[in-house]
């Protein structure tokens, strides 16, 4: 029997050329769709696997794919304009909001320009003042994260970058607009949290949340990151655990075969999860909407007294 | 030999009673010294690491502090295990080894009779790390703030977020910089002292987004650690790259105070609270 991971890898070959393998491509996703279902299909690690997955959607194939109207907004107003971090008014079967998120780039000059996903302080600031700014519009704001963590460097150091993550938690709280963060590739640590207090948090089933990467985790606590699937495992960073600790309230399956595989049906189910989750959000006056989300937090954490 | 050996050893208990390297310039110092002035070494100005309790001694008036939250210890959400252990065990052993229940003791007391809530966190309790008992005690020593209308001051000393706890240690930034919200609209002042080390997930909460920033000196303050960037940006770093001194220059902390003058500053900045 193979893996699910080479039935991906197969499937991938094939959807190069659709027409050919129809029959085929049907077969395998279903084969990949029982052997999810399956009790214990897959481990912690591969999951991770998955959620960095290369043809996972990225953040301009979501403002263009599944909203309408997407214009971009840059720069923080302070220092410069980090594409790690994007973000812009837009509009959500035809609901306008601000949507922001973790830009990991397509080709690998996006790539190196976007350092991957992992954002300086001038990310974090950039994303503060569109939340401000949809504050100012009445709009909802929708957060996609997908990073492996802030970016560990010199100038982020620099400029605060503990800062500015910091300065997002406790504004975020504070924003009188509704605001709904989906997890939808990795969540790694602070580099996630920076954008990601909101009134709802969901992930994508194939996503990981973690406060630090397996890699960094083996590395503190085996000693040697070559143990980061057992960290994988020990972390529990997979959205059905989420779930369960009530640190996310909801998990949106991806289609057959997974998010890489099928950008439209993601797009699809995470667009109604969002319309659907927004709907009672906007009926609540602002006072309310920070104090539910202060409780919110409040509860979150598991200790004995 | 036996009585030479046995004089030897006398001796070398004598001078390890009186004298002590300092951990920072490694220079032999009088212990009396040491502990006179609060673990600061009177040859390099090195601030060592209290723990909280001492800290607490030397802040507030004496027979002020009136402990709160004091029964949260840490559980054992995601049954945690690495290569040396269970998380359940390294609890156990560090709360038998510090005789604390968590990484932060909170409380109220008086500094020079003006009122405050007070949360020391101590290093020795598994490095400091922010973990869910962590988080819950320092959003209730806010609320407390915040329902009496009395200033805060949280000293800092972590490594970051407990991993052993997984995503419930990331939330706990979340959680208590929510409660630091509130008293920003309620207009009630946060002081935050950062200590060595402020680092990883405390770092990027409660501990920099203080009204004012307060850091001792010498202190490691950092969000990622210096290793971990050196192999990022393939370069060495400077050598006071994440100091206290290296983030007044850039603006994130207020002032550096020395601990001999921290009580005495607290003391003069409240004093300009009326309210």
């Amino acid at each position: 029997m193979s893996t699910i991971k080479e039935l991906e890898k197969k499937l991938l070959v094939m959807s190069k050329t659709p027409e050919l393998f129809d029959a085929e491509i049907r077969a395998i996703k279903s084969e990949i769709v029982s052997l999810q279902s399956g009790p214990k299909t897959r481990t912690a690690w591969e999951t991770v696997q998955l959620a960095r997955h290369k043809d996972r959607p990225t953040f301009k194939d979501y403002a263009f794919g599944m909203f309408t109207d997407f214009i971009e907004l840059h720069g923080d107003r302070r220092f410069s304009d980090d594409l790690a971090i994007c973000g812009g008014f837009a509009r959500l079967d035809g609901e306008p909001v601000m949507v922001i998120g973790h830009d990991k780039g397509k080709t690998i000059e996006e790539k190196g320009d976007r350092r991957f996903g992992c954002a300086l302080p001038d990310g974090y600031r950039k994303a503060m003042r569109l939340m401000r700014l949809a504050e100012q519009f009445n709009v909802p704001i929708i957060t996609l994260i997908d990073t492996q963590g802030a970016y560990p460097g010199l100038e982020g150091e620099e400029r605060g970058q503990a800062e500015a993550i910091a300065r997002n938690l406790v504004e975020m709280a504070q924003i009188t607009v509704p605001i709904i963060c989906t997890v939808v590739g990795e969540g790694g640590s602070g580099g996630a949290l920076g954008i990601g207090v909101g009134d709802k948090v969901m992930m994508l089933s194939n996503s990981v949340y973690s406060v630090i990467s397996p890699e960094g985790c083996a590395g503190i606590l085996w000693r040697d990151n070559k143990f980061a699937p057992d960290a994988a495992e020990a972390l529990k960073p997979l959205a059905e655990s989420l779930l369960k600790l009530k640190v996310v309230d909801r998990v949106i399956p991806e289609p057959a075969g997974g998010a890489h595989a099928d950008h439209a049906g993601t797009f699809a189910a995470l667009k109604s999860a969002i319309l659907e989750e927004l709907r009672p959000l906007k009926k609540i006056v602002p006072v309310k909407l920070t104090k539910k989300r202060f409780d919110k937090f409040s509860a979150m954490g598991i200790y004995n007294e | 030999m036996a009585w030479f050996s046995s004089r030897k050893a006398a001796k070398e208990t004598l001078s390890e009673d009186i004298w002590m390297k300092c951990p920072k310039c490694d220079k032999h110092i009088f212990k009396e010294d040491w502990q006179n002035s609060h673990k600061v070494c009177p040859k390099c100005n090195y601030h060592g690491k209290l723990t909280a309790w001492e800290r607490i001694g030397i802040t507030l008036d004496q027979g002020t502090f009136v402990e709160t939250n004091k029964t949260i210890s840490p559980a054992d959400p995601l049954e945690f295990h690495d290569a040396k252990g269970s998380y359940k065990d390294k609890a156990a052993e560090a709360m038998k080894k510090t005789g604390l229940n968590e990484s932060v003791v909170t409380g109220t007391g008086t500094i020079n009779g003006k009122p405050v809530v007070l949360a020391v966190m101590d290093f020795r309790f598994l490095g400091g790390s922010l973990s869910s008992g962590c988080g819950e005690k320092i959003l209730r020593a806010a609320n407390h703030a915040y329902d009496k209308s009395i200033p805060l001051i949280i000293y800092s000393a972590s490594g970051g977020a407990r991993m052993h706890e997984g995503i419930l240690s990331l939330m706990q930034m979340a959680k208590t910089c929510a409660g630091i919200a509130r008293l920003n609209e309620k207009n009630i002042p946060y002081i935050s002292v950062l200590t060595d080390p402020t680092t990883g997930g405390v770092s990027a909460s409660f501990a920099t987004v203080g009204d004012i920033n307060i850091a001792e000196p010498g202190a490691l303050i950092a969000f990622a650690g210096r290793r971990v960037i050196e192999e990022t940006i393939k370069q060495k770093l400077p050598d006071d790259f994440q100091t206290s001194e290296y983030l007044l220059e850039h603006g994130f902390v207020d002032c550096i105070i020395h601990r001999s003058e921290m009580k005495a500053k607290l003391h003069q900045l409240l004093s300009f609270y009326s309210r």
